[in-house]
């Protein structure tokens, strides 16, 4: 490991964060706990906000906690603590056995079988040591030059959210009485430009553009990515509502990954085993077209220009100490697998995908690796050129999605298609259906499947929505 | 009801074993480079979550955390810093992190706190949660899991959790603020899955129903005011409700939005953006309009932070100015932002005690607390009886802005047709959308029903949450697009 450059790195070795997560263990089993599991988290993260070509705000610190879940018997509780003092430590493990002595038996409960423990093993590429060597200099220099890229793209775009630029590292530790020790670094950097535009009126419109990573050397081109937050800022331009109608409705992917990523949701253990989800008693049936098929995989790295990098949903093992894996949701429209935690797992009679999520208290929950729809052959153009009357969704807003029964209906804004091309921008309006049919009613899927984040999808075109305006 | 307020100063002096010394050493530090101002926010959270799930407390948790954030302004530029580690060397280090900001000769220090003396408290001050009342939260949870089983056979799932916190908080900044509160929030939520095999013209339907509430409260509210069993009868009601809903209607339409929570209308179309932020830099959608017409006339909108109790109320805000009730839109005009110290000073407007944060690892900038409608002359009764044909909705799951555009939605989570000036079917939940600067011009009724939410609101911005209120009396607007699937 190379000199850091924040004056605030790293504050704790790995060897004295694992001694603590082993001293925090070896309390808690004295304390009457029958089993037990710690995460110690340490992370640094830096910020800038460049907003007219003057440094806005700058942003820069370490934190690190420490979370202890305990188990007597079938009972079972949980705290954390930013405070690493012998004194909140020992707090920390009395107050995690004393809350569990009043909670219920629950045959479920309990740490993972010790077989199922374990890691992916080999170098996922997570962390890289440049993102915490750049100097905030050149970090906010890039900030700028996305900014001033978008700036400097039209005339119409007179002023500016910012450019920013964002760095995170983190060092997590998990532990548990049963054996099981695992850790893991990731880095993570990022900037994006939101210029505003403004029409002859004052109206005015705002989008963004953003570039990410684990290493700074996959980093795209500052100027590249002003230039495409101002080209999408200046899409919405003069929009207009639409008349309330049935039509065709194109998702582009950033909108795609969202209708793709209520699949992950909608196949949670927890919402199956309470009959709150779209796919509860569902598994073996057709909840898709044949044209779909959805995997999560915690275990993805890249090969991006010759550079191995993991992607944003990779690590080795999950909040439980489960080696991750990938897993096929849903094939060719049949729903094969739920997501599952060991608690949900056993809850269904089955076994946990590795989708175990645990934050520093509280019960895991379930979490997505990398999630995904396979993609298909048609370019967007392609998907397109069918349409003749349609919406193109660039962005959605709101929380209109229940998972329970399937309703969707969110704002929604984007480019109106005529004869299969896009011909002006639309706002204010809403699009509504229900996931069980718009699953059913993919009709094409696009070939651009990127991953800018832990979940992508290509661009899809669903049929039978409504859209209501005007 | 006003409280005397205990000297929550003692805390981070006592306890923490910090000193006016070494507050004053760091701001020096912090303005070593120069820099305008300087602060210095210290903040220690308790807080314990409970859960009830399948008639089993499956989850109990407690959380600690304790930090310091450290902020540098310099004209527009904020350098900041955060620790979770108190000692003098960490504070400094922090100290001089936020102070990279700057870069001219070191600013001369004030002399000298000015002690804020806040006489009362809009909030009571527990202490430390004991055993005991570990128990007595139990027993709310437990009451609401029975009650909303017992509301009716076909609820088949019901999980209900109680989650509080006492954060304290101490801010000394280099204009002499040094001011200090304790903030208790406590909220009970209950939430079911219903049921019925025969429904949905015997094709089964499945529904889910959410209620909740709280405040800056004691364990006593929930006896005394707002009962679990409240809260579960609310939430089994609404399931139930919503297993024979119908499609919504989707399109252009009169609407009528029910007293409380719709509020949350009035926090998206208009309260953020007349967040000082967006307008000092002319991104809101509103930048620029202060006295012109944005609302109709019968529409007087306040952001109050005053009120005893309430989910969004606080004694002072996260850089230590008393809060205070500020009118946003008086009949239907534009009057005011809401502003924090960064933005009051560099736009020559009054500092309305806004800043708020999510916690020390986050900058303060302008945020709302309790915003509603005042009320009007109509009573509701006549407002439902001069729809045609409309949508009435009385319950919302959430909302969300464009600040730069304007365009906000909200989504229904109870609502009914208006047919013929009386509410008929319920409906599915939906979405609606409108213009911030352009939606309250078509209020044509104002309710004498003013009621806020019953304290559930949580507020994002940039990344940060904080708690809020919303309110409103029954409104209604004569045209709003309402995003159903229906006629």
């Amino acid at each position: 490991m190379s000199q850091t450059a924040s004056p605030l790195a790293s504050q704790l070795l790995s060897s004295d964060l694992k001694q603590l997560a082993a001293d925090v263990l070896a309390k808690a089993m004295k304390a009457g706990a029958t089993d037990a599991e710690a995460v110690v988290y340490e992370g640094d993260e830096f910020s800038a906000l460049v907003r007219l070509g003057q440094v806005e705000t700058l942003k820069e610190s370490g934190s690190r906690a420490v979370g202890l879940r305990v188990f007597i018997g079938q009972r079972t509780a949980s705290t954390s603590s930013s405070d690493f003092s012998a004194e909140s430590i020992q707090r920390l493990v009395d107050g995690a056995v004393t809350l569990a002595k009043i909670t219920s038996e629950d045959p479920f409960a309990g740490l993972p079988e010790t077989e199922a423990f374990g890691s992916i093993p080999g170098d996922l590429s997570l962390y890289f040591d440049d993102v915490h060597e750049q100097p905030p200099a050149e970090r906010i220099e890039i900030a700028r030059r996305c900014e001033a890229a978008a700036m400097a793209y039209d005339t119409r775009i007179q002023n500016s959210g910012g450019g920013d630029f964002d760095t995170a590292t983190s060092h997590k530790i998990l532990m548990n009485s049963r054996g099981f020790t695992g850790e893991y670094r990731r880095s993570y950097c990022g900037f994006s430009a939101a210029p505003i535009a403004v029409d002859e009126k004052g109206g005015m419109q705002r989008n963004y553009w953003y570039s990410n990573s684990r290493t700074t050397r996959l980093l795209e081109s500052p100027e590249e990515i002003g230039q495409e937050a101002a080209r999408r800022t200046l899409k919405r331009m003069g929009a207009r509502q639409v008349k309330t109608q049935q039509a065709p409705v194109v998702f582009s992917p950033e909108i795609a990954r969202g209708i793709i990523g209520n699949i992950f949701s909608a196949a949670e253990g927890d919402a199956i085993y309470r009959n709150a989800s779209i796919f509860a008693g569902q598994l073996g049936e057709q909840v898709a077209g044949e044209n779909i098929t959805v995997v999560d995989d915690g275990t993805m790295v890249f090969d991006r220009n010759g550079i191995r990098v993991g992607g944003f949903g990779t690590s080795p093992f999950d909040g439980e100490g489960l080696p991750t894996r990938r897993t096929v949701l849903v094939e060719r429209g049949i729903l094969k697998n739920y997501v599952m935690n060991t608690y949900t797992g056993r809850k269904l009679g089955m076994k946990s995908t590795g989708n175990a999520s645990r934050g520093l208290a509280g019960n895991p929950g379930t979490g997505a690796g990398n999630f995904f729809l396979e993609p298909g052959t048609l370019t967007p153009t392609e998907i397109l050129a069918d349409v003749k009357n349609g919406l193109y969704v660039t962005e959605v807003m709101g929380f209109g999605v229940n998972l329970v029964t399937g309703d969707y209906s969110q704002g929604a804004s984007g480019m109106w298609i005529e004869n299969g091309e896009l011909a002006y921008p639309v706002e204010e309006i809403t699009i509504a259906g229900n996931l069980k049919d718009m699953y059913k009613n993919i009709v094409a899927i696009g070939n651009d499947l990127v991953f800018r984040g832990a979940s992508a999808a290509p661009t899809l075109r669903v049929e039978g929505m409504t859209i209501a305006g005007a | 009801m006003t409280i005397p307020a205990p000297d929550h100063k003692r805390y981070f002096i006592e306890k923490l074993g910090l000193s006016e010394r070494l507050m004053e050493r760091c701001l020096g530090e912090a303005l070593s480079a120069g820099g305008d101002y300087a602060d210095l926010y210290f903040e220690s959270v308790t807080s314990t979550s409970l859960g009830i799930d399948e008639s089993l407390v499956k989850s109990a948790s407690q959380g600690i955390s304790v930090g310091c954030g450290i902020r540098v302004v310099s004209g527009e530029r904020t350098g900041y810093a955060y620790t979770d580690d108190l000692s003098s060397d960490r504070l400094l280090r922090a100290a001089r992190t936020a102070a990279l900001i700057a870069s001219g000769p070191a600013k001369e220090l004030m002399s000298g706190f000015r002690h804020a003396e806040t006489p009362t408290s809009l909030y009571p001050v527990a202490g430390a949660t004991n055993d005991a009342e570990i128990a007595e939260k139990l027993k709310l949870i437990q009451r609401a899991d029975a009650a909303a089983r017992a509301y009716d056979p076909r609820i088949t799932q019901v999980r209900a959790g109680f989650n509080d916190e006492l954060r304290r908080i101490l801010v000394a900044a280099s204009d002499g603020t040094f001011a200090s509160d304790t903030q208790p929030l406590a909220r009970l939520n209950v939430f079911v899955i219903a049921k019925d095999a025969s429904g949905n013209q015997g094709a089964g339907s499945t529904s889910r129903g959410t209620s909740g509430g709280g405040g800056r409260v004691t364990l006593d509210f929930f006896e005394a005011e707002k009962s679990p069993e409240h809260f579960a009868r609310e939430a089994a009601r609404t399931a139930i409700l919503q297993l024979d809903a119908v499609e919504a209607p989707a399109g252009e339409m009169e609407v009528v939005l029910g007293p409380g929570w719709p509020g949350v209308l009035l926090h998206e179309a208009v309260g953020h953006g007349l967040e000082a932020d967006f307008n000092r830099k002319g991104t809101s959608a509103f930048a620029g309009m202060i006295g012109q017409q944005v609302a109709s006339s019968k529409v007087t909108v306040v952001d109050n932070g005053l009120m005893p109790n309430r989910r969004g109320s606080i004694n002072m805000d996260d850089e230590g100015n008393p809060t205070q009730e500020t009118v946003l839109i008086e009949n239907g005009i534009l009057k005011g932002y809401l502003s924090d110290k960064l933005s009051s000073r560099l736009m020559g407007t009054p500092n309305t005690g806004s800043g708020r944060r999510e916690s020390y690892h986050h900058i303060p900038m302008p945020r709302m607390t309790n915003t509603y409608m005042l009320n009007g002359d109509d009573m509701p009764e006549d407002i439902i009886k001069s729809v045609k044909r409309g949508l009435y909705a009385v319950n919302f799951g959430g909302g969300q802005v464009d600040i730069t555009n304007g365009k906000f939605v909200f989504s229904a989570s109870e609502a009914y047709l208006i047919e013929d000036g009386k509410v008929t079917r319920p409906v599915k939940g939906a979405t609606l959308i409108g213009n911030g600067p352009e939606a309250l011009k078509y209020v044509s009724m104002v309710g004498n029903d003013l009621a806020l939410d019953e304290g559930i609101g949580t507020c994002g911005k940039a990344g940060q949450s904080v708690p809020v209120g919303v309110g409103m009396p029954t409104v209604k607007l004569d045209r709003m697009t309402v995003g159903g699937t229906g006629r």
